[in-house]
């Protein structure tokens, strides 16, 4: 958390010192009859101050979706066991229970999914789902919480809003559907906002229209993102501090340019190694990291990127890196990548 | 991810765009998944010809006293009729008559009221019994799905018609046992068929989505979950109808049903006239036709309503 600059300054919330949400050492494991147990999540910390957002990024299978998901206290009670702790605001959400964490979802903190396709019930009207929640949080009436429902959906551009409230969300294209997500998340204007992919089931130029609305209706108001991707593009354009994931922990954690500009984990050089490049030759190769998430190493006897890592020796075996501060960086590696690469200057 | 039109600008273009285009978007709007499934019923000839069957055996039900030429329990054939010489179709009794010279067409006529009287409330009294535990299953799961399910499973143990012959034995020849025991048999159908199609919804990514804005359970069961699983029942429903006609005039067949043995049944009918069998098929042939064509009417709607209403089938 460096440079803390509230982004909307004239939101000023009572400063308690402390960030808006905490996540310190979360841990989700999947416990099955039967089956091994899978640690889906170890360890994850970090903080998001009010108004700033942070991206976690990693690939498929990495955790950063399940992470979200315990953050929200979505995850099926059953089956799952979450350690650690996640203060919104001070309060302690994994001691609360049911009932109460449900009153602050969607009130104090919301989330858009990742496709706009299935997270819409398709057999109700969109104007009756985008209500629902005005009336669940903010106690209004039928009548008003349709005009609100109308105004919100003016507010993140569907035209004709009244009358796409009798839309099924059949009738909707996929944008439409994830802006009248979004609306539903931001109807009670929730202090935190959780986007898990919001961009990754849609078009090019959609998911572009997309990320604008995301800065200009969440960046852009002083509502605290938390912005679940694997696209660093995504990222660079929203994100003011960056974690990277991998397999279930965080690998490392640095501001926005300082990631871009100094990798130092060999994941995440990897990664931003692999983006093609408009500047690149022509007929220059891309560079994917070698091998596939599926290929890791668990974190108990050593480094999980170890199998794929072009910088492994023996000392990423044995005991898992523990995150230590490199030059400004949070990163969990023996070698970091430091100052062998030249700082490259990008974007 | 069918849907690839670029966003927003046809739908700007369509409701800015000439007054007879306003006209056509404004009509699309509101239609529901429902609606589409009826245009796509509309354009299949099986469908068309169950409900043309329906329609027929339900007005025919409704309109009973104007459309039949005797009254059902007049006997205009009374003195020609004797145990071996019963006349079949003739120009005046289109089906002949039967053993006591009663008019056959007109008691085919009025059977069609029965028929659809116990199918209809025996269809509502499982549906709505077997809708509620599904549900109780489906919402609560735990040990309170583990109980409702084992009731089902020890109900679906026993065969169905045994099972009705059994509850309606219990019960008493009456109209009303037969419609219960008739019930009785297909709440377990209900029953596994909802909470089934509500299992498969629970984590569906809407219900997530829906949860994440802190909707309450119970508004996320019957508001968002119960009305998306409630295709397969609707279809369930009009293919009850059908085994119900079937069950009825089985179990009355069986001297089930009880009450005035004047009142034409079509499964009574079939049961009387099994000492004519020789001399006087039609009497059978045609009650039995009736039977057939009410429940071929419900099974072919039904199945194309599986159909239509079927995900698979959505664009």
């Amino acid at each position: 958390m460096s440079g803390a600059t509230v982004l909307g300054g004239e939101i000023g919330r009572p400063s308690t010192g402390e960030p808006l949400l905490q996540v310190r050492d979360l841990g989700v494991r999947f416990t099955r009859r039967g089956r091994a147990p899978v640690q889906a999540v170890d360890g994850v910390s970090f903080d998001v101050a009010a108004g700033r957002s942070v991206g976690l990024v990693g690939e498929s299978g990495s955790g950063k979706s399940v992470t979200s998901l315990a953050v929200m206290g979505l995850l099926p009670p059953r089956g799952v066991e979450v350690t650690g702790s996640v203060r919104l605001d001070g309060t302690e959400l994994l001691e609360l229970d049911d009932a109460a964490r449900r009153d602050l979802r969607g009130a104090d903190m919301a989330m858009v999914f990742q496709d706009p396709m299935s997270s819409l019930n398709p057999v109700v009207q969109v104007g009756v789902q985008v209500t629902e929640v005005l009336r669940r949080h903010r106690g209004m009436g039928r009548a008003q919480a349709r005009d609100e429902a109308a105004d919100l959906l003016q507010r993140v551009g569907i035209p004709e809003p009244r009358r796409r409230l009798k839309d099924y969300p059949h009738q909707l294209s996929g944008g439409m559907r994830q802006r009248a997500l979004i609306a539903m998340s931001l109807a009670c204007e929730p202090r935190l906002l959780i986007a898990d992919e919001p961009t990754t089931a849609l078009d090019v130029t959609i998911q572009a229209q997309i990320l604008d609305l995301l800065r200009e209706l969440v960046v852009g108001t002083g509502t605290s993102l938390v912005l679940i991707t694997h696209d660093l593009g995504v990222v660079a354009g929203l994100c003011d501090d960056v974690h990277v994931m991998y397999s279930g922990r965080i690998v490392e954690s640095a501001g926005r340019r300082e990631l871009f500009a100094r990798p130092e984990h060999p994941y995440t050089g990897g990664l931003l190694a692999s983006v093609p490049r408009l500047d690149a030759p022509r007929g220059e190769p891309l560079r994917p990291i070698p091998g596939s998430p599926t290929l890791t190493r668990p974190w108990g006897t050593g480094c999980a990127f170890e199998p794929r890592c072009t910088r492994s020796d023996d000392a990423c075996v044995g005991d898992a890196p523990p995150l230590e501060t490199v030059r400004g960086h949070g990163v969990r590696c023996v070698h970091p990548l430091g100052a062998d690469t030249p700082a490259e200057e990008t974007r | 991810m069918s849907d690839r039109r670029p966003d927003p600008v046809p739908d700007d273009a369509a409701v800015t765009g000439p007054p007879g285009t306003v006209e056509h978007v404004a009509e699309e709007h509101g239609t529901s998944l429902g609606k589409q499934a009826l245009d796509r019923l509309r354009h299949d000839p099986l469908a068309l010809v169950g409900l043309l069957l329906i329609l027929g055996f339900v007005s025919v039900a409704v309109f009973a006293p104007w459309l039949a030429p005797y009254d059902p329990l007049d006997r205009p054939g009374q003195g020609v009729v004797t145990p071996t010489n019963i006349p079949g179709p003739s120009a005046e009794h289109w089906m002949g008559l039967d053993s006591l010279g009663r008019d056959e067409l007109s008691r085919v006529i009025f059977g069609a009221r029965q028929s659809l009287l116990v199918g209809v409330v025996s269809l509502l009294l499982g549906a709505s019994v077997g809708i509620a535990l599904g549900l109780l299953a489906g919402a609560f799961g735990g040990w309170v799905d583990a109980v409702v399910m084992r009731l089902t499973d020890m109900m679906l143990a026993v065969p169905g018609l045994l099972f009705a012959i059994g509850i309606a034995a219990v019960l008493g020849q009456s109209l009303l046992s037969v419609m219960v025991a008739i019930a009785v048999i297909n709440v377990p159908i209900f029953v596994r068929l909802l909470r089934g199609s509500m299992l498969a919804q629970r984590n569906a990514d809407y219900v997530v989505a829906v949860r994440s804005l802190g909707v309450r359970d119970r508004q996320v069961v019957l508001g968002h979950v119960l009305p998306n699983s409630l295709s397969p029942v609707i279809v369930q429903g009009t293919l009850t109808l059908a085994t119900a006609i079937i069950d009825a005039a089985a179990l009355s067949f069986l001297g089930l049903s009880g009450g005035d043995p004047g009142v034409p049944e079509w499964g009574r009918m079939l049961a009387e006239t099994q000492r004519f069998l020789a001399s006087a098929p039609h009497l059978a042939f045609f009650p039995g036709i009736a039977i057939v064509l009410a429940a071929l009417g419900f099974t072919l709607l039904g199945e194309s309503m599986r159909e239509a209403l079927d995900p698979k089938y959505r664009r």
